[in-house]
């Protein structure tokens, strides 16, 4: 038994009927508490109270990045292998990485307003963020405009690797352009500055509750698709007949 | 009440614009996901019957 | 290959368009730019490397949807890809003819517009490398989203919407160079970076617009 046999739509649909609930009940469970208990949190001796914000804006910020590559995974899959689910699956996620991208955003910008005195700052993260909702836009609108599926796939898919490329690449060339206000990684193991555990765990659990969640609404989605895709042929081969 | 202080705005305004924006996608999501599932079950019923 | 070359830069002339059409639109935003900023000479400089990069990317932008559109149209891009010739090759060519018809012209045009911006002449030379250097990589990657839409009938703002996100290394190290030109400063680093760019573009991205034809072609 190998993993290729999910790619079969059949055994996809028969395997998350079984999955989805247990997916979908983690998923409420630690991202309901994962955000509650972020903003029940104590507040930080420099950032005030909006230290909570951050129970929101680093689990989006995170899966924003990581949806990407799940989809740069799932294109490779569908062009070397061909299995349908897989493509499915890119697109399916597509939107759920464009809201995460918008919210990353859309909290970053209310607490630079009181921490930094501005709502928008060119700064690297900022722009990589910015750059990389383009990409997912650009990504959706591909896949939007074209009518065979198949093709559609197959676009998306070489769209995907070669933006890939880029982003990493205006990631890098954005350092280059300007140095910025952002704080580097909120979770490194090694640096001194560790955050307290007080916030940590909520962190963790909230970023635990949004990998859930997407997993849940991907294969929501993933399963629309695949029932669509399954109606159009149906439709087609009455038409032929 | 747990007093968020001078930041009120900012993160009541974080929370809010975060939660909106999931739930209109968990929205979307499962309302597409209704109408595919009885797009199809109409449509292989209808093919019964006839 | 040399063959597909003049026959495509003969099309472009023909058409008119080809050669003017960018570097008008050129003219027009340089010209434009001062309007919205102000005459000031102290407010141009600055902004100057910026304006005629984001230019630049704008003109090229005008007319990628022609690199394959026309020939979808009268079916000699289905010959092109059953011809003996790579098709990889053949989309190579054709975005050296869009290089030679628009980014050339761009190229020789900018410190002409340089001075309308108040461009510093310290900035001029670099202004033309950095063009120079960057523009074939903008013809490239134009091609890439130009074979990504082929087969769309309003492809032309989805074309530029995937093919600007892609403009964006181009770009900054573009106005980096002509920035520290003007500035005086090291241009080193950003120029590599830029040259770089263009060289991996150049090598890799005929391969993924082949693989995008080839699948608008089935």
């Amino acid at each position: 038994m190998s993993i290729w046999e999910y790619a079969n739509p059949v055994r996809f649909m028969r395997m998350t009927d079984r999955l989805l609930p247990w997916v979908v009940g983690g998923a409420v469970l630690f991202s309901v508490t994962g955000v509650v208990w972020g903003f029940l949190t104590p507040d930080d001796f420099r950032q005030g109270s909006t230290v909570k914000i951050v129970f929101l804006h680093v689990p989006a910020a995170m899966m924003a990045i990581n949806i990407w590559v799940m989809m740069l995974v799932a294109s490779l899959v569908w062009i070397i292998r061909r299995h349908h689910v897989s493509a499915l699956a890119a697109k399916a996620a597509a939107p759920i990485g464009a809201v995460m991208t918008l919210i990353a955003l859309a909290t970053g910008a209310l607490w630079g307003q009181p921490m930094w005195g501005t709502w928008w700052e060119w700064d690297p993260r900022l722009t990589s963020f910015l750059i990389l909702f383009l990409f997912y836009i650009g990504y959706i609108a591909l896949w939007a405009a074209i009518e065979d599926p198949d093709s559609a796939a197959d676009l998306t898919g070489v769209l995907c690797l070669v933006g890939s490329v880029f982003a990493l690449l205006s990631r890098y060339a954005v350092l280059f352009w300007n140095q910025g206000l952002h704080q580097g990684a909120s979770l490194s193991v090694q640096s001194g500055e560790r955050m307290s555990h007080v916030y940590r765990y909520p962190l963790y659990t909230a970023m635990v509750g949004f990998g859930l969640l997407f997993l849940a609404l991907l294969i929501i989605r993933t399963r629309t698709e695949i029932r669509r895709r399954r109606l159009a042929a149906l439709q087609a081969r009455e038409m032929r007949a | 009440m747990i007093d968020l202080g001078k930041y009120a705005f900012a993160v009541l305004a974080s929370y809010g614009v975060s939660l909106a924006l999931l739930a209109g996608l968990i929205w979307q999501t499962l309302v597409a996901n209704a109408r595919a599932r009885r797009a199809l079950e109409d449509h292989e019923r209808g093919k019964k019957d006839g | 290959m040399l063959a597909l070359l003049t026959r495509d830069l003969r099309l472009a002339v023909r058409a008119g368009g080809g050669f003017g059409l960018g570097v008008a639109f050129f003219l027009i935003l340089s010209a434009l730019v001062p309007f919205g900023v102000g005459p000031d000479r102290a407010a141009l400089a600055p902004v100057a490397p910026g304006i005629l990069w984001v230019g630049a990317l704008l003109a090229c932008l005008l007319s990628l949807d022609r690199i394959f559109a026309l020939d979808h149209e009268d079916g000699s891009l289905d010959l092109l890809a059953t011809a003996p010739m790579p098709l990889e090759g053949a989309v190579a060519i054709k975005a050296l003819a869009h290089w030679i018809t628009t980014g050339l012209p761009l190229v020789l045009a900018a410190p002409l517009f340089g001075v309308l911006l108040q461009l510093p002449p310290a900035a001029m030379p670099w202004l033309v490398l950095s063009l120079l250097i960057g523009t074939p990589a903008l013809s490239m990657l134009g091609a890439f989203g130009a074979a990504l839409t082929v087969g769309l009938r309003r492809g032309g703002l989805l074309l530029s919407l995937l093919v600007l996100p892609l403009y964006i290394p181009t770009l900054i190290f573009g106005a980096e160079i002509t920035r520290r030109g003007a500035e005086g400063a090291a241009i080193v680093t950003p120029l590599v970076f830029q040259a770089g760019i263009t060289l991996a573009v150049l090598a890799l991205i005929p391969f993924a617009a082949a693989a995008a034809l080839r699948v608008n072609l089935r």
